[in-house]
């Protein structure tokens, strides 16, 4: 057995095991570096994963010496690969990065405590994606949820407080469904092991429970996923959090609960009778509507955190939307565009967080020429903000084409589909530029004092700023190479879609 | 024979209305004790359905002894596993509780109306 | 250096350029400005040196980079765009001339990002010419629309940017909305966008489907600026007038234009597109925006407005060209924008130096103004006529091509809308030209300042800049073989015969 079959372990312990270790640091400063320090082992992990899998391998572990599926076991294929690689990115990315936003607005005594659930929530989160283990999902959503809540809930403002509450009612409900899903498949087929649920499931005679069970757990996971109409917690939970949580959540928060959703989805049900059919025509419909809904309600929105917050819940529609044709082009471009608005939102919170950092109020007329004073953070939020268009040579301009592309496919049906992704590009442009304009607007007259006091305080280079332009880089490098998302996206629907487990 | 099916079930039965119960308090209240009290109703309804599938007539408890072979019990697995929905439901619950303490140092008020007026 | 190299190095250098302006602006604007005017002629020699070998029938490729399976940023020089490349090269060295004038002449803030902004409009630029493959072109489309942005909002004052949001709206939409999904559409059928002469798409889609897709193209394509998509030109006035002189002349509207006779050329083939009777609406539609543009045009009081609807008229000249799909209408369609770019950067030239020099902009203020400033106003002049088609400029070259292409075709609508438009173009240039050499000076007009102001002619440099193209209006008459010997090239059937 060599190293590389402990990798998936690795994985979920470190960070696991780190978390309580970092409460003991109470230094300032030092929970901070060895959180980031963990979240950097975790991101190496996950990329010699990656590279395992680019190899062909499938990677197993077995907990403990148990064999499956009467153990639990761990697994990793492509799909997990490239949702490892965007929690672990997203969270090194984003705690290298948290240094100052989090001086600033947690207290110091308080930081140890926080950057504890910080690990708990991603090994929580990679937990999600490594096991194979229908029951353990539940246990790590529920890891990741309750670290999560905490994150949120460190917010300076008052009105955290009820968002997290608000998130925290949902996300339970939505884990409970999950459950009622799972203990009736479990009903049926008797396993808990996702590959041997996909074989048992088959056979089964009386079909009703375990739709009933597929209909829970895409209700759950729908929850947690924030799809339209569930998302009702998601944008006061990610307008109030910390910043820097706030990154880390956007880029990968509700993606992983995507990512059991397709799991279930296709890997388990897909033989199984017209479910896949009937998923699909509920699907579609669901994600259309939050695409448009939800760009719009962004394109009126005042506040810069919610305004981006409503367009996450467009873009899971786009994601979903992906999925619900069924088509290999399709999963993959959903796929691929799980990646890529991690990179592309990732670096739009990041340049919010930056602007936090001289403005302490984010509505979108308050940060009128912000360019003045922080040239680079605008100029990365102008380009990350292309990406979320889908401007070409960006990264959000690939998903987009494939999009496309996939609907396409589907023949002339698809003109509708075509048309909604474009007016929501369109949208998009308008609630974009919406904040170039205020960023690079001439600053008024009639107060001349206030406004050289602005141009005085220039832009501090810190991590936060190497962050952000290193994220954006990304941006533009896959979306000019996106040969490694591509490739695990493409491997990923085949997965799915041929049952390899 | 129908109606006996229908009753034979009646542990789902249980269950089924203990989650409506719950899902009810935790939308139509407004006070914020009272929907994480709906909450852990709602939770406790589905421990409830786990245990009782995992029940095997005639079955006892899985413990192995010595020198009893062949003995029916009742399958263990769902036992553990809500064990730790458990464990799950209960920090949950803590948390939505610490939750609401501040909360209500913040706002002074735990009524949901009278928060969302506040802001 | 191989020709390789040479396309490389055509879009390196621009970008380069952009950098050491950025760097010298800091330190001088006299070092800035001599960057800017050694990229540009660098540059231009680079470009020109690729000229004889694709007058010898060369293709030179060059792939960048394979971004996804079958979609590449390639690049590969065929005769149309080694025509726009070389024009917009050439004319970025007299615009950059022009320019300093302007600029300093009206002492314009942020000087420095507008010549890099300039710079980067020029790189992508040239990739857009050079483009192998519609991802290419749309990437370079892209660009180019978001280099100019900062250009045409460059006095950033609220009017300035609302007009700006216009300029910007209308480009970016349409690309996205109707050329990224005509252009994915042809991947998705072709399986390739690439540039191949005689089209690619041939026996492919079903007559209707081919006629949907030519509209998404050619709607798509806002920088065509073709009725009802013409909105942006008219608001990006309120830019400098070499940024005008940019939009009209040197890159923007040409690569719209140059897209879609690229389109038509090398995607659908102006062959497979004449069979099919679902292509016609194109030339009605040209035909319907030359007029009713014009007549705008006859309605404007404001000079660059005036001029702003007198080139929508002119882009639509191309794309009905293009869409009457016979050999010589297709060459006429290249020539056209050479011709046109010459004529209308002279006129945009004069018009920017009449604001500098005197502070006017409305035409009813020009009576008389050709005595104060008579190489300004010969150069104008000179731009009119070629406007309006008369010997011997550059426009009548181009119109003598378009129609003999029409009546090639038969096409009576064609050649009906050619004549009126000469009329009309007639009738909204001669006018000022009248007023400004025959008339005497009004003094009623100059409401805002009491009095008249002293002025001679515009700095020197902009007058330079302004003979330079009146020349070359004039020259492109007696010497366009070269540019008809190159784009006989693109019409398959001259090319055999």
């Amino acid at each position: 057995m060599d190293f590389a079959q402990h990798l998936p372990a690795l994985q979920v312990i470190v960070p696991l095991l780190a978390a309580p270790l970092i409460v003991l640091l109470q230094p300032r400063g030092f929970a901070w570096a060895a959180t980031t320090a963990t979240a950097f082992f975790s991101f190496a992990v996950s990329i010699a994963i990656a590279v395992r899998i680019l190899a062909g391998d499938i990677l197993r572990y077995e907990m403990g010496g148990w064999f499956a599926p009467i153990g639990i076991e761990l697994r990793v294929d492509a799909f997990s690969a490239i949702v490892l690689l965007i929690i672990s990115g997203a969270a090194a990315i984003s705690l290298i990065a948290a240094r100052n936003s989090i001086n600033q607005q947690i207290e110091d005594h308080r930081q140890p405590l926080f950057f504890a659930a910080w690990l708990l929530a991603i090994a929580g989160l990679v937990g999600m994606v490594v096991t194979a283990d229908a029951f353990n999902i539940f246990v790590f959503m529920e890891i990741s949820s309750l670290a999560g809540y905490i994150l949120i809930a460190g917010g300076p403002d008052r009105r955290t407080l009820p968002a997290v509450f608000k998130y925290l009612i949902i996300g339970t409900i939505g884990a409970t469904f999950y459950l009622i899903g799972v203990g009736m498949i479990y009903m049926m087929t008797g396993t808990l092991n996702l590959e041997d649920m996909a074989q048992r499931v088959v056979g089964i005679e009386d079909q009703r429970p375990i739709l009933v069970a597929a209909a829970f757990v895409f209700i759950g996971l729908a929850l947690k996923a924030a799809l339209f109409p569930l998302h009702v917690w998601l944008p006061n939970a990610y307008t109030h959090a910390p910043h820097m949580v706030t990154v880390f959540l956007a880029a990968c928060g509700t993606k992983v609960a995507v990512y059991v959703l397709l799991r279930f989805q296709f890997s388990i049900f897909q033989s199984f009778g017209e479910h896949l059919l009937q998923f699909a025509l509920f699907l579609m419909p669901l994600a259309l509507l939050g695409i448009i809904v939800a760009s719009l309600v962004a394109m009126f929105e005042g506040h810069l955190k919610r305004m981006l917050a409503f367009s996450s819940v467009a873009q899971i529609g786009y994601i979903l939307m992906g999925a619900s044709l069924m088509s290999d082009s399709g999963i993959t471009a959903s796929t691929l565009h799980m990646f890529n608005h991690a990179l592309t939102k990732g670096a739009l919170f990041l340049a919010v967080a930056k602007f936090a950092t001289q403005y302490a109020d984010l509505r979108i007329d308050s940060l009128k020429s912000a360019a003045r004073s922080m040239p680079l953070t605008s100029f990365a939020f102008v380009i990350a903000g292309l990406s979320l268009i889908g401007v070409p040579g960006t990264a959000g301009f690939i998903s987009k084409w494939q999009l496309i592309m996939a609907i396409m496919e589907t023949g002339n049906m698809g003109f509708i589909m075509v048309a909604i992704v474009v007016i929501s590009s369109l949208i998009a442009v308008g609630y974009i530029w919406r904040v170039i304009e205020t960023l690079y607007a001439i600053p008024t007259d009639d107060l001349p004092d206030d406004a050289a006091d602005v141009s005085v305080k220039p832009e501090k280079i810190d991590m936060l700023l190497i962050a952000l332009i290193f994220t954006v880089a990304m941006n533009i490098y896959f979306g000019l190479v996106p040969g490694l998302p591509l490739t695990l996206a493409e491997l990923s629907s085949k997965i799915l879609l041929k049952v390899e487990f | 024979m129908k109606l006996f099916e229908f009753l034979g079930y009646y542990n789902y039965w249980v269950f089924a209305i203990l989650l409506m119960i719950g899902f009810y308090a935790v939308i139509a209240k407004a006070n914020l004790i009272k929907k994480l009290i709906g909450l852990s109703i709602f939770q406790s309804a589905v421990f409830l359905m786990y245990i009782s599938m995992d029940k095997v007539e005639g079955g006892t408890a899985p413990i192995i002894k010595p020198g009893v072979v062949d003995q029916l019990y009742s399958n263990p697995l769902p036992q553990v596993l809500i064990l730790t929905a458990i464990v799950v439901g209960v920090s949950t619950l803590a948390l939505g509780l610490a939750i609401v303490v501040r909360i209500k140092e913040r706002y002074g008020t735990i009524e949901e109306n009278e928060i969302l007026d506040a802001d | 250096m191989s020709p390789q190299l040479a396309i490389m190095l055509a879009l390196v250098v621009p970008l380069v350029g952009a950098a050491l302006i950025a760097i010298t602006g800091r330190l001088h604007d006299n070092l800035r400005e001599t960057v800017t005017l050694i990229t540009a002629t660098l540059l231009a020699v680079i470009v020109w040196s690729l000229v004889p070998l694709i007058l010898d029938g060369e293709r030179p490729e060059v792939t960048l980079l394979q971004v996804m399976p079958g979609i590449d940023i390639g690049f590969r020089v065929e005769p149309l765009g080694m025509l726009f490349a070389t024009l917009a090269s050439s004319l970025w060295i007299i615009n950059s001339i022009y320019s300093i004038g302007y600029m300093r002449g009206n002492k314009e803030k942020n000087q420095t990002r507008f010549y890099i902004c300039f710079a980067l409009a020029i790189t992508a630029t040239m990739g857009l010419a050079f483009s192998a493959n519609l991802f290419t072109l749309f990437l370079f489309y892209e660009l180019l629309t978001l280099s100019t942005y900062p250009l045409v909002a460059h006095k950033g004052d609220a009017g300035t940017v609302k007009s700006a949001r216009v300029y910007l709206g209308v480009l970016l939409s349409t690309s996205i909305a109707l050329l990224l999904t005509a252009i994915i559409w042809t991947y998705h059928v072709a399986g390739s966008g690439d540039f191949v002469l005689g089209g690619i798409l041939r026996g492919l889609m079903d007559p209707a489907s081919v006629g949907l897709l030519l509209a998404l193209f050619v709607f798509g394509v806002g920088k065509a600026a073709i009725m009802p998509v013409h909105r942006w030109l008219p608001a990006a006035m309120v830019a400098p007038t070499p940024v005008s002189a940019l939009l009209h002349a040197v890159a923007v509207v040409k690569a719209g234009v140059f897209t879609i006779t690229k389109v038509i050329v090398y995607i659908f083939g102006a062959d497979y597109l004449f069979s099919l009777p679902q292509s016609g609406w194109l030339v009605y539609l040209a035909a319907f925006t030359i007029i009713s543009a014009s007549l705008v045009a006859l309605r404007q009081t404001n000079l660059k407005r005036l001029l702003a609807y007198s080139t929508i008229a002119q882009l639509s000249y191309v794309i009905m060209a293009a869409a009457i799909l016979k050999p010589m209408a297709e060459i006429g369609a290249a020539v056209h924008m050479v011709a046109h770019a010459f004529g209308k950067i002279t006129l945009f030239f004069a018009a920017g130096a009449i604001y500098v020099a005197a502070k006017k902009t409305d035409i009813a203020q020009l009576r008389g103004i050709g005595r104060r400033m008579p190489w300004t106003m010969a150069a104008f002049s000179i731009g009119a006529l070629s406007m309006i088609g008369v010997p011997p400029t550059a426009g009548f070259v181009s119109k003598w091509y378009i129609l003999g292409g029409a009546l090639q075709a038969g096409h009576y609508v064609a050649i009906f809308t050619i004549i009126a438009s000469t009329v009309l173009n007639a009738a909204y240039f001669l006018p000022i030209v009248y007023m400004a050499w025959f008339e005497k000076e009004d003094t009623s007009i100059n409401t805002n300042t009491s009095v008249i102001k002293e002025h001679g002619e515009a700095p020197l440099l902009m007058v330079l800049a302004l003979t330079i193209t009146a020349a070359l209006t004039i020259g492109f008459f007696f010497f366009n073989g070269t540019v008809i010997e190159l784009e006989k090239q693109i019409v398959p059937r001259l090319d055999s015969s």
